[in-house]
């Protein structure tokens, strides 16, 4: 599965680990991960520890979270990124829209 | 199509066998199966009635008299083209090297003497399934190539309609190289540029998220609004915000546009960037000195209109310098071993470049060489853009055609800015917008559109804002300059610029009369300079006097008045 889903343990909080590439082809995955991630869930981890590439549909679907978990009031952060999947999100500053840590 | 049907449904065999007793006997089984049956006795018989009878399947005797079944079934064979006929060697041979060669002539399989009716018929139905599959399998390739045709076609329509919006404007100035694939727009790559009405020139280059019909469509609004906004003498900071929120309106939330826009000025040798998502830009003064100009926004389509920033970084330049800027496309190019090109591919071929060669031709290069490729993909677009003197350089034509619509001639207009929204309003384009309603002037747009930006601008910066034209002598104090301009503009209060126009019609064509007023404290017009000079070479390379040099220029007078806070332009134009 390149796509693992956990509640932290209040339920408040949902984590998405992608492995791999993080591109179109895991947008269904993606998409089914925080849609079916249950309706108390206030806040979105995105762990990005083992995804070894993000193309720009990937930024596309954060942007659909980010929407998903209520826009300019979204609390998401993307974690744990490498240097290159980094430099991405960089370059296209969504440090301006997501906590990046 | 329904395969067990299809095995029920009778089939032409063409028979070939020299034994009268065993080719009826051969016959009759498969006549008994339900097919239709024609008969040789020798291979040149049967490769007749292959071509007459066009069967589907083949069976034939090894050994025969004029022609075996080897030389028929290589004739057969080449006769089918790409239809595959299956063809079955009947034989009583079992030594391998002549069941090989038959195999080598063509055969695709075999059917031993004496014959069996249970054997020919799970030979027969066997064939015809595998002689079906290759029929399904070559009309979906067909459909596909014929899909494909028309898809291509479509995009070659859709293309020149999209040229019709997205022209390639000012692409083909002489300081302009660039690399855009003609498809590129269904890969999500656009570049535009447009001289603009006072000199100088817009340069757009966006990448779509998503590619073919989602990101062309996105494109359209995009060249329209850069085109049309660009002629009216907006600047690129209007245009950004447009684009945008068009964008932020039409496209799904996950699609979105990297994009940088670059404002060119020759006179005052300086750029005005933005960067939104897209590779760092480079600027380059010689081959050892060069700046690298990274993104600093969030791409187009993303934030909406009161988030969204379009403030633009000004960058000062000299003649000859040369701007790079490329898409994703020119980073993602990959080699054999699939290892992309990157930041470090494009640097080190502007640090190879040395002195001679072209940074453009230097880039492209090393892609070809490192890709080992001639012909790049669709989503490779790079442009190199050069300062050069604005003399000889691209301006916006004198529109020829006068307007069939009379316009009006005689009329009078007062607009007045005030407050902050000195700060935060560019007049220019509606200004214009007045002006250009009478017909004798449309066709001297950009001189006009001079006239007042250079009013406006001297008004703003150094009536309201007080800037000191002298700092722009030093580049810190450029620096200085740009950004005490941006901090001054921010807290203006109790300020304002008046226009007033008078038009009047003359015998020999107009009038065109403006007054331009501002609140700020003057300036000392009796002894400046240019104010004073009878030639303008006189005023130099300064870049205060600039200005007021080019209103001399146009106009057929200038006054100032009061405390040299109050100007009249005089315009005429003539029939």
């Amino acid at each position: 599965m390149p796509i693992e889903t956990h509640r932290s343990r209040d339920g408040r909080s949902l984590t998405i680990k992608i492995e791999g590439r993080f591109d179109f082809s895991t947008h269904q995955a993606f998409r089914d991960a925080y849609e079916h991630g249950g309706r108390d869930v206030s806040g979105y981890v995105v762990d990005l520890s083992d995804a070894t590439y993000l193309d720009s549909s990937a930024l596309g679907m954060l942007l659909l979270l980010r929407d998903h978990a209520g826009g300019d009031s979204a609390d998401i952060v993307i974690e744990n990124c490498n240097n290159d999947v980094r430099k991405i999100l960089t370059i296209s500053n969504f440090e301006q829209l997501f906590t990046i840590r | 199509m329904d395969e067990s049907a299809a095995e029920t449904t009778p089939l032409n065999i063409l028979i070939a066998d020299d034994s009268d007793s065993d080719r009826l006997i051969l016959k009759a089984i498969l006549k008994r199966l339900g097919h239709r049956v024609v008969d040789a006795a020798n291979g040149r018989e049967a490769v007749v009635l292959f071509q007459s009878e066009a069967p589907d399947i083949v069976l034939l005797d090894a050994l025969m008299p004029s022609m075996d079944g080897m030389e028929a079934a290589r004739h057969i064979k080449t006769l089918a083209g790409e239809r595959l006929v299956p063809l079955i060697f009947i034989t009583s041979l079992t030594e391998p090297e002549d069941l090989a060669g038959c195999l080598e002539a063509g055969g695709d399989g075999f059917l031993s003497k004496p014959y069996n009716r249970i054997m020919i018929e799970a030979k027969v139905n066997a064939f015809n399934r595998m002689r079906l599959m290759h029929r399904a399998l070559s009309n979906q390739r067909d459909l596909m190539h014929e899909r494909n045709r028309q898809l291509l076609k479509e995009q070659h329509i859709a293309r020149g309609v999209f040229d019709n919006v997205a022209h390639t404007g000012c692409l083909n100035a002489p300081n302009i190289r660039y690399h855009a694939s003609p498809l590129s727009v269904f890969s999500g790559d656009v570049l535009f540029a447009s001289p603009r009405p006072a000199g100088g020139m817009l340069v757009f280059a966006g990448d779509f998220t998503g590619h073919g019909l989602p990101a062309a469509i996105g494109a359209m609004p995009v060249a329209e609004s850069f085109y049309g906004m660009a002629g009216k003498g907006f600047n690129g900071a209007d245009i950004l915000r447009e684009i945008n929120q068009k964008l932020v309106r039409i496209l799904p939330k996950d699609m979105f546009c990297c994009g940088v826009m670059v404002e060119v000025d020759f006179t005052l040798n300086q750029l005005n960037i933005w960067n939104g998502g897209l590779p760092d830009m480079w600027l380059m003064r010689s081959p050892t000195e060069r700046f690298s100009l990274p993104s600093r926004h969030l791409p187009l389509g993303i934030l909406s209109p009161d988030q969204f920033n379009a403030d633009m970084e000004t960058v000062r330049s000299r003649p000859g310098d040369r701007l790079l800027l490329m898409t994703d496309g020119v980073l993602e190019c990959t080699d054999g071993a699939g290892q992309v090109f990157g930041e470090q591919g494009v640097r080190r071929a502007i640090e190879n470049a040395g002195l001679d060669r072209h940074p453009f031709d230097a880039l492209m290069g090393e892609i070809q060489r490192f890709t080992g490729q001639q012909k790049f993909g669709d989503d490779l677009t790079l442009c190199c853009l050069e300062m050069v003197e604005e003399e000889g350089q691209v301006v916006l034509p004198d529109a020829v055609e006068l307007s069939t619509l009379a316009g009006p001639t005689q009329w009078r207009s007062v607009y007045e800015l005030q407050g902050s929204t000195l700060g935060e309003f560019n007049p220019l384009p509606l200004l214009l917008h007045i002006c250009m309603e009478v017909p004798g002037l449309r066709r001297k747009s950009g001189e006009i559109y001079t006239l007042l930006s250079e009013l406006y601008n001297n008004a703003l910066e150094h009536g309201v804002l007080q800037l000191p034209s002298e700092w722009k002598f030093t580049p810190e104090g450029f620096d200085r300059y740009y950004s005490e301009r941006a901090k001054r503009l921010n807290r203006v209060k109790g300020h304002y610029i008046r226009f007033s126009f008078h038009h009047d019609l003359m015998a020999w064509g107009g009038r065109l009369r403006v007054v331009c007023e501002d609140s700020g404290e003057g300036f000392d017009f009796q002894n400046h300079p240019v104010l004073q000079a009878t030639e303008m070479a006189q005023s130099g390379p300064r870049y205060g006097g600039r200005g007021l040099a080019l209103i001399k220029r146009l106009a057929k007078s200038v006054q100032f008045y009061k405390k040299g806070n109050r100007v009249e332009v005089v315009y005429e134009w003539f029939f």
